[in-house]
């Protein structure tokens, strides 16, 4: 498997590793995919009382192009507004990591894990 | 002492060839080039005499007459023609064949082909350990069963199957018994006088010898027919046409006695290593060893990484080239057939590596692997919500994953 240079600083650097409260109300939580599968991808947002999102945090088990797609991920989402975070598309995160073509499916699995985040927090609030 | 990387732990996979073993070969691509069919000149004698030197190791190193040893391309195509060439001739008997779903894909291909043309063949499942059953081996035994195989050292976990058992059992009732043992020359200590199997298929390269050569052990005592796969000019009395390569033989020959010499003082030394591996990778929480440890070469050690996915680790660990059961790793996107067989769940296939340690590893190289290993794994298991939740108490492997469907997601409260 040859990874683009992008994929293999994510890779090698990830970003935002780590853990929010998922108990905390401004904490919206998603896991998304299955160990069966080969990827589990944990994403989290806290949103600030402006509905912009403050921080990222995910923890992911997979390949180097999931660890990758969710890093990058973490790092677009900060200073986004919740709608601005649903329209990232799996599409543009396989563009800015280059990927190969067997593993466009670990972006479509960061972009499920942004909504499976978005729509978290949003049950929180009733939304 | 320094240590240069990336460091070569895959001798399962192939071996460098042994600096003897080439010194030997050489001068057949140079000064005697000579064919070894060709019967009219001293160049034809000489590379004549040079594979029957060799076929007299081989046959030497494996305990059997050297009559009984054909040259081929190596073990697949000893296979194919083993399988198919027993087949063929021995189909009035019957159409039924045994084997184990352990198999190297060599043996599983070549059933499936033979089931297209009209056999029946069975695929016995191993205990969890990777190990044969003998009382299901022979419950699978069927009036009409003309053919049994079975490979006497699995190429990914590196269990040694019991081929006297198996083999007495077929000798009974009259089933031709072919054993892979392209994994066994130089890690089992065996005689062919001693077993009861008809047909024997080696590889050179396993073996720190060449790519490209292997052989076939025909027994003739009593004597096993074969139909060809490959005709033309009769060479290896019509069992396998073409051209010998002589350099190749020669160094088969040469690799075959060096593992044989050599086998009382390398055991050992790999048994060590391979203890020593083990010992320092325990030091990691959450590791399973796939297949038996006991009835196991003292090469291989197949280890799954719990909670840590195969292809990060495989990057991870980049400075050492090891094999991985991962689907990432394979064009076919599922994870190791053989540790699925022996019962482990996709997440534990996923995240195996295979270590196979040879001939020129050192003490030096190990410590560096385990090393390597417990930093490496560490660190991917801080990047894991999977390690997160067991560290929580959260039971992964029975919690409920909404797999495939990505559409839907999953959301932890």
């Amino acid at each position: 498997m040859s990874y683009s240079n992008k994929v293999i600083d994510h890779y090698e650097n990830p970003r935002n590793v780590g853990a929010l409260d998922k108990n905390d109300p401004h904490v919206g939580t998603g896991m998304v995919g299955a160990p069966s599968c080969g990827d589990v991808m944990k994403l989290q947002i806290k949103v600030g009382d402006n509905g912009v999102i403050e921080d990222a945090k995910f923890k992911t088990y997979g390949c180097g192009s999931a660890i990758a797609s969710s890093s990058l991920v973490t790092e677009w989402l900060k200073g986004k507004s919740l709608d601005e975070a649903k329209t990232i598309k799996n599409s543009q995160i396989a563009d800015e990591l280059e990927l190969p073509p067997v593993k466009i499916h670990c972006s479509v699995l960061a972009e499920d894990a942004i909504k499976a985040a978005i729509a978290d927090y949003q049950a929180k609030h009733g939304k | 002492m320094k240590i240069k990387l990336p460091i070569y732990l895959d001798n399962s996979a192939t071996t460098k060839i042994d600096p003897r073993v080439l010194a030997k070969m050489l001068p057949y691509l140079t000064d005697d080039f000579g064919n070894p069919a060709s019967r009219s000149h001293s160049f034809g004698w000489t590379a004549e005499a040079a594979v029957e030197n060799a076929r007299q190791q081989v046959a030497d190193a494996v305990g059997c007459d050297s009559k009984e040893i054909i040259w081929t391309s190596g073990a697949t195509e000893s296979i194919n023609l083993a399988l198919k060439g027993a087949a063929e001739f021995y189909q009035e008997k019957g159409k039924h064949l045994i084997t184990v779903k352990t198999e190297h894909k060599a043996t599983l291909d070549t059933m499936r082909e033979l089931e297209r043309i009209g056999f029946e063949v069975t695929y016995l499942s191993p205990e969890t350990n990777g190990l044969i059953d003998i009382a299901k081996f022979a419950a699978a035994i069927r009036p009409d069963t003309i053919i049994a195989s079975v490979m006497f050292v699995n190429n990914e976990i590196g269990v040694i199957q019991d081929i006297s058992a198996i083999g007495q059992l077929c000798r009974e009732k009259g089933i031709i018994f072919h054993v892979d043992a392209a994994q066994a020359i130089g890690k089992v200590d065996f005689s062919l006088a001693d077993l009861n199997v008809d047909l024997m298929s080696f590889s050179a390269h396993k073996v720190y010898g060449p790519k490209g050569v292997g052989a076939l052990y025909v027994r003739r005592k009593p004597r096993v027919r074969l139909l060809p796969l490959i005709h033309g000019g009769g060479h290896e009395r019509g069992f396998r046409s073409g051209t010998l390569p002589a350099h190749q033989i020669v160094g088969m020959g040469e690799a075959f006695a060096i593992a044989k010499a050599e086998m009382a003082t390398e055991l050992p030394k790999l048994k060590y290593l391979q203890n020593k591996l083990l010992t320092g990778l325990q030091a990691i929480p959450e590791i399973y060893v796939n297949g038996d440890l006991e009835h196991r070469v003292p090469q291989n050690l197949n280890v799954s990484f719990n909670f840590v996915e195969g292809e990060s680790l495989m990057m991870a660990i980049k400075d050492i080239a090891v094999s991985s059961g991962s689907a990432c790793t394979s064009a076919s996107l599922e994870p190791s057939y053989v540790l699925r067989a022996i019962g482990r769940n996709d997440e534990l296939a996923h995240s195996s590596i295979r270590f196979s340690i040879g001939r020129f590893n050192t003490e030096e190289e190990i410590d560096y692997t385990i090393k390597l290993l417990q930093e490496k794994v560490a660190k991917l298991r801080e990047l894991s919500p999977l390690w997160e939740m067991f560290q929580d108490g959260i039971d992964v492997e029975n919690f409920q994953w909404d797999s495939h469907d990505t559409q839907r997601d999953v959301i932890l409260h």
